[in-house]
């Protein structure tokens, strides 16, 4: 995974509370193997007629908002399955930060491990941006992990919460795969020391 | 005295392998991984190309379960599939699972079915363990007392390679549910009820552990009904403290231990109970002599209300944010504000899932429908969660009660529940479903989905239209 350190982008704004992963990728989607096309397939019952042509009221079909890579959206985003393809199609698609009130925890946890940064702001700095986004269809913030601020167009510096070894792992490009196997003696003793609990083989 | 600790604290304490600091979350070992084919092939893929190894694919189990259809066995005896993709994704795992030594319950076998309905019945789910699957609704599994929650795809590798996966520890909240349930009123009624109280995100960042009076008299079946929604209110896992229940529940099952190692077992896993005296970061409570059946009216499950109730109307809500999303909610399902929902048509009605797809849920359904039939007009789907639910149930003849009914009698699956395979509910038409999801296209593009328990779904099945149960018993 790439370093993240800063972030600077056009802004859209999706003001719906609950947004949850079905929405953002429809389960027809899941039955590829690899990460192929999810991108084409984001919030695809919003951004499609029932024909398949774009639906030109939907705010990503909006030509200002052509090249968007920061997504502002109501509290509780991503919730319900726990589908990875979720945080891989707003990825895909283009953005690279997505700004809410509140993630659901599992769309967290899967977006921090891709480098899909979920920023959580109070709901004023929430409904200011989705302010910005309407009347300003233009508006580009930018984002810096290191100091955990998002500056706004005026110049207004907001902070924001995150937990330290994530925010490591994304400024490193720290593989956590690669930082659990190095615990490998920690594991071998673990499994060494708890073979009463752990005495259920499915092979048995 | 050492501090008093709560179930999940137990449970999360015996599998550190490495305790969390505040620059570093823990390495939480996994005693369960549970794999299917739509959010496996992609972790593969990753430690293949890494030049890694299963680490315990003895503690790996696989079965098909999403994307399989539930159509009619041919004439050799197998379910045949014709989605080209489906094909492709069944056909990964059967590689996967030969390449890396991994069990897996083929489609159409004996013990195939919706892996949170598999794990329990095969003895593989058990007290006090840690258990993980590219699922959301693995919080299935905390109805023994074992901590399972849902992963992605990046974590599923992370625990083929290592069986561990690093987390951070979660609050938790004790939902306590006293009094007793009157009759007609489910498990499902009591999780709806939950949710629709406290919200879809009511449960961010906790774990739930369901206790009182009315949690204590449940089955096993019921249990994991109530943990497997804990992720619709937001928790990433429900647990219930393990108790005779549990244990007779388990013991005899293929992957329990057996004689002294089974007595063992218990006996350790006795002391997973809270203890007297710990403390909760958070409280939630519901009174099930209150409760009657719940359904939902709107496109997230927290959108709830008593059957007998009628659905709310915007002045109701408490913001314009939500007033909102009521608006958006009730234009797709093309409900009225303050009306009724008792008596309103209905197309389909959906009989399974993880959450609802158990023995005792078709026995409910069966019983409701026994010696009545189908409305006309309806098509009542029913679909075992496993192919040992669809032994069990046809031994007892619920089968032919289904069918003589007119209901169809399906192979076992996820199904309709998240119509990945050909169980669509088409565009426009009401289902009323024991699934645990009503998002808009959840069960297929323009789908409506009203969910409740076995009993209200079978009971609107016979009259064709949203009908208290209680009314038919």
């Amino acid at each position: 995974m790439d370093p993240i350190t800063t972030i600077t982008g056009k802004v859209v704004a999706i003001p719906t509370e609950n947004i949850d992963t079905d929405q953002i990728i429809p389960a027809k989607y899941l039955k590829v193997t690899n990460k192929d096309g999810l991108g084409d397939g984001l919030f695809e019952t919003w951004r499609y007629n029932a024909d398949g042509t774009p639906n030109s009221d939907f705010v990503l079909n909006r030509p200002e908002s052509a090249g968007a890579t920061v997504l502002v959206a109501g509290k509780n985003f991503g919730s319900g399955s726990s589908r990875e393809h979720a945080p891989w199609a707003l990825q895909a698609y283009g953005f690279q930060a997505l700004i809410s009130p509140s993630f659901a925890d599992i769309f967290k946890s899967n977006a921090l491990k891709i480098g899909l940064l979920p920023i959580i702001v109070d709901e004023d700095t929430y409904y200011q941006l989705v302010s910005l986004c309407e009347e300003e269809p233009q508006t580009t913030v930018t984002v810096d992990l290191a100091s955990q601020t998002v500056t706004l167009p005026g110049g207004q510096r907001v902070s924001f919460p995150i937990d330290g070894f994530s925010k490591h792992c994304l400024l490193n490009g720290v593989d956590q795969l690669g930082f659990i196997q190095q615990q490998e003696s920690d594991i071998a003793a673990f499994e060494a020391s708890n073979l009463v609990a752990l005495n259920t083989s499915l092979r048995g | 005295m050492s501090t008093p600790k709560t179930l999940f604290e137990k449970v999360w304490d015996a599998h550190q392998v490495r305790p969390e600091t505040a620059d570093t979350p823990a390495v939480l070992y996994i005693d369960l991984h549970l794999i299917h084919e739509v959010t496996s092939p992609q972790a593969f893929t990753e430690i293949r190309e890494r030049g890694l190894k299963v680490r315990r694919p003895d503690r790996t189990l696989a079965t098909m379960d999403h994307s399989t259809p539930t159509t009619p066995r041919n004439a050799q005896g197998i379910i045949p599939v014709i989605d080209p993709q489906a094909i492709n994704q069944l056909d990964q795992l059967r590689t996967n699972c030969a390449e890396f030594g991994i069990p897996l319950f083929e489609l159409g076998s004996e013990n195939q079915g919706i892996v949170h309905v598999i794990g329990p019945e095969q003895g593989a789910t058990q007290p006090g363990m840690t258990i993980v699957c590219g699922d959301s609704h693995t919080s299935t599994h905390g109805a023994f007392g074992a901590l399972a929650f849902g992963i992605g795809t990046s974590e599923v590798g992370h625990v083929l390679a290592t069986q561990c996966l690093l987390q951070r520890k979660a609050k938790t909240c004790a939902v306590r549910v006293d009094g007793r349930l009157g009759p007609g009123v489910t498990a499902k009624d009591i999780i709806l009820a939950i949710i629709a109280k406290y919200g879809v995100g009511g449960g961010t960042g906790y774990v739930f552990e369901y206790m009182g009076e009315a949690i204590r008299a449940l089955s096993m079946d019921e249990r994991m009904t109530i943990c497997n929604m804990s992720i619709e209110g937001g928790a990433r896992a429900g647990m219930v403290a393990p108790d005779e229940t549990t244990f007779e529940y388990v013991a005899g099952r293929h992957f329990a231990p057996k004689g002294a190692d089974f007595d063992a077992a218990v006996a350790r896993w006795r002391t997973l109970p809270s203890d007297e005296g710990a403390t909760f970061d958070h409280e939630m409570r519901l009174d099930a002599d209150e409760l009657v059946p719940m359904i939902t009216y709107g496109t997230n499950p927290g959108m709830g209300i008593p059957i007998t109730g009628t659905v709310p109307t915007l002045d109701e809500m408490g913001d314009a944010s939500a007033r909102t999303a009521l608006d958006k909610a009730l234009a797709y399902m093309a409900l009225e504000p303050g009306k009724p929902l008792l008596g309103h048509p209905i197309d389909i009605v959906f009989i399974g899932s993880c959450t609802n797809g158990r023995l005792s849920d078709l026995r409910q359904a069966a019983g409701m429908i026994k010696g009545r039939k189908v409305a006309e007009g309806v098509r009542m789907m029913v679909v075992p969660g496993s192919q040992q639910v669809r032994q069990q149930a046809e031994a007892e003849g619920l089968d032919e009660i289904f069918k003589a009914a007119g209901a169809e009698w399906r192979e076992a699956g996820c199904s309709a529940c998240l119509a990945m395979n050909s169980d669509v509910v088409p565009p426009g038409k009401y289902a009323v479903s024991t699934s645990n999801r009503n998002f808009v296209g959840r069960q297929g593009p323009g789908s409506r989905s009203l969910l409740a328990s076995p009993l209200t779904a079978a009971a609107a099945a016979v009259t064709g239209v949203v009908t208290d149960p209680r009314t038919m018993m």
